[in-house]
């Protein structure tokens, strides 16, 4: 750790470089953009906003089934159950025909209700209120660790499994007939996204999480014309937002969370009015 | 019988299909025989079960009875590859896939985000070409007219040359010459390989022009025969007129 912390302070000679908790943040923040990055492109695709916005709340639900049975690694019990409840939504979105929407909702708004009272009824509420908004200042060094096996876990199943994804979001049945297991590849898929949202929420927090899978690839999706480009731009938006959002809330003291999303979502409006220029 | 690859050798047989959705009955017990060379075309009103059809051969929906392929030169029974065209496709305007991104995404395992590959590429424009389609290889499949889409799909649905091509006819964004010109295509497609095709219509007097044999189906075969016997018949009047 020590020889990463003198290689970030020589490239970055800053005043805000010199504290430890910047430098977990920093590392933090490299390692997570390009993987919310990466996933959000296929999230957009596959019009999955909605869905990974309710996996995001079940978090909620997750620490208080831990806390009734008394887990003590609340990590265990958050991604336990967002694996539970991310193959269940999946399950009975496609047992039904129409309005993937409004069962999503109802999956959502129990699951925050269900956590809000369990909390709230033993008395923890404000002890894990800090999930809501998160806070990546307090990042420790093996929870950075978890997040490079993170980062690598997503980079090898991307890279054998995206055509596959691909051509299903595009068409299951066309899919199907290419051999592919779409169901298979599909429970996978979210099962991955439940674990990385879940091991980053405490960082990131359950109100802001979705916006940094959505935005930087709906940023991207605007202007990018194929799939390199769109992948490419989706990562650089990502970064470019979560380090310069790091920066700008240590000097302007503004929490870092609100401050990456809002300049991710700065660069969806200014791609947004680019779409017309470029795609034209 | 003009000139063509078909050999007339092989038959997939779709033996006893049912689906059922809970407690509705959506197809029972489907019986067909489609030998290579022929155009087989599926006929029926809304609802009748067609596409559940196409998705039961191809294994996405559950179903009992199973699809047999043989080879009646060998006398043996072989797994059978389906190439498929789907009526529509999840795509907007503007999306960042291209025609290449679709094809190689479906033939190849290099991931198409990583790196374009320049034989990959050869390959899909030499197969394009097929269907006078190598100029779009690099636009936007949502920027497709739907006769163009329809060409593109139908050269991934023919790498490589499948035993059973199974076609589900567009209802939307294709105007009448567009779809005499799909008949065309999949007409020349018949005489240039060994393959059975299968087709679900919506437009019956292109069927009467080019199918082999027409299949009514209403939950299940309700009438099967060449296209003047399926058409005169007492069961496609009670549904068509």
């Amino acid at each position: 750790m020590e020889a990463i912390y003198g290689i970030l302070e020589t490239i970055l000679p800053f005043e805000f470089m010199e504290y430890a908790f910047m430098k977990n943040a920093f590392l933090a923040i490299i390692l997570i953009s390009p993987i919310f990055a990466i996933l959000g492109t296929m999230i957009v695709n596959n019009k999955m906003a909605f869905f990974s916005d309710a996996l995001g709340h079940s978090a909620l639900t997750g620490i208080a089934i831990g806390m009734v049975l008394g887990i003590s690694n609340m990590n265990i019990s958050m991604i336990f159950f967002a694996i539970v409840f991310a193959l269940l939504l999946n399950f009975v979105k496609n047992k039904t025909n129409y309005g993937a929407d409004t069962i999503i909702s109802v999956f959502s708004s129990i699951a925050i209700a269900l956590g809000l009272a369990m909390l709230a009824q033993s008395g923890n509420f404000n002890k894990y209120s800090s999930y809501l908004v998160g806070d990546i200042l307090s990042i420790s060094n093996s929870e950075i660790l978890y997040l490079l096996f993170a980062f690598i876990a997503v980079g090898v199943f991307w890279y054998f499994t995206f055509n596959k994804l691909h051509v299903t979001s595009i068409n299951s049945t066309l899919a199907k007939s290419r051999g592919i297991n779409t169901k298979l590849i599909d429970n996978i898929f979210v099962v991955l996204i439940a674990i990385i949202v879940m091991i980053s929420i405490r960082w990131i927090g359950i109100l802001l999480i979705n916006s940094l899978l959505i935005l930087p690839a709906a940023s991207s999706r605007n202007v990018a014309k194929n799939m390199r480009s769109y992948h490419f731009i989706s990562v650089l938006f990502s970064l470019f937002s979560g380090i310069t959002g790091l920066i700008m809330s240590y000097y302007w003291n503004i929490p870092t969370g609100p401050m990456i999303v809002l300049i991710s979502g700065i660069i969806y409006f200014i791609t947004f009015g680019l779409k017309k220029v470029v795609k034209e | 019988m003009e000139q063509s690859a078909a050999c007339g050798l092989h038959c997939t047989k779709i033996n006893h299909i049912g689906v059922k959705f809970g407690k509705e009955v959506i197809l029972k017990d489907v019986n067909i025989h489609i030998h290579c060379g022929q155009l087989t075309v599926i006929i029926g009103r809304n609802g009748a079960g067609k596409s559940t059809l196409l998705k039961a051969i191809l294994g996405e929906v559950e179903h009992t009875g199973n699809i047999t392929f043989m080879d009646m030169k060998e006398n043996v029974a072989k797994k059978i590859k389906i190439g498929y065209v789907p009526q529509s496709i999840n795509i907007e305007r503007h999306m960042p896939t291209t025609v290449y991104d679709l094809f190689a995404s479906c033939i190849c395992h290099i991931p198409v985000f990583l790196k374009k590959d320049k034989k990959i590429y050869q390959e899909i424009k030499n197969q394009l070409k097929l269907f006078g389609a190598e100029r779009l290889i690099d636009k936007s499949i949502g920027d497709l007219s739907g006769g163009e889409l329809q060409r593109v799909l139908l050269s991934i649905a023919t790498k490589p040359v499948p035993n059973l091509l199974i076609l589900d006819e567009p209802v939307s964004g294709i105007d009448k010459n567009g779809t005499r010109d799909f008949y065309e295509l999949v007409n020349n497609l018949k005489a240039k390989y060994d393959m059975s095709i299968l087709l679900v219509s919506h437009d019956l007097e292109l069927v009467r022009k080019y199918a082999d044999r027409v299949i009514l189906l209403d939950k299940e075969v309700m009438k099967e025969g060449t296209p003047e016997e399926v058409f005169k018949s007492k069961e496609f009047r009670e549904r068509f007129e």
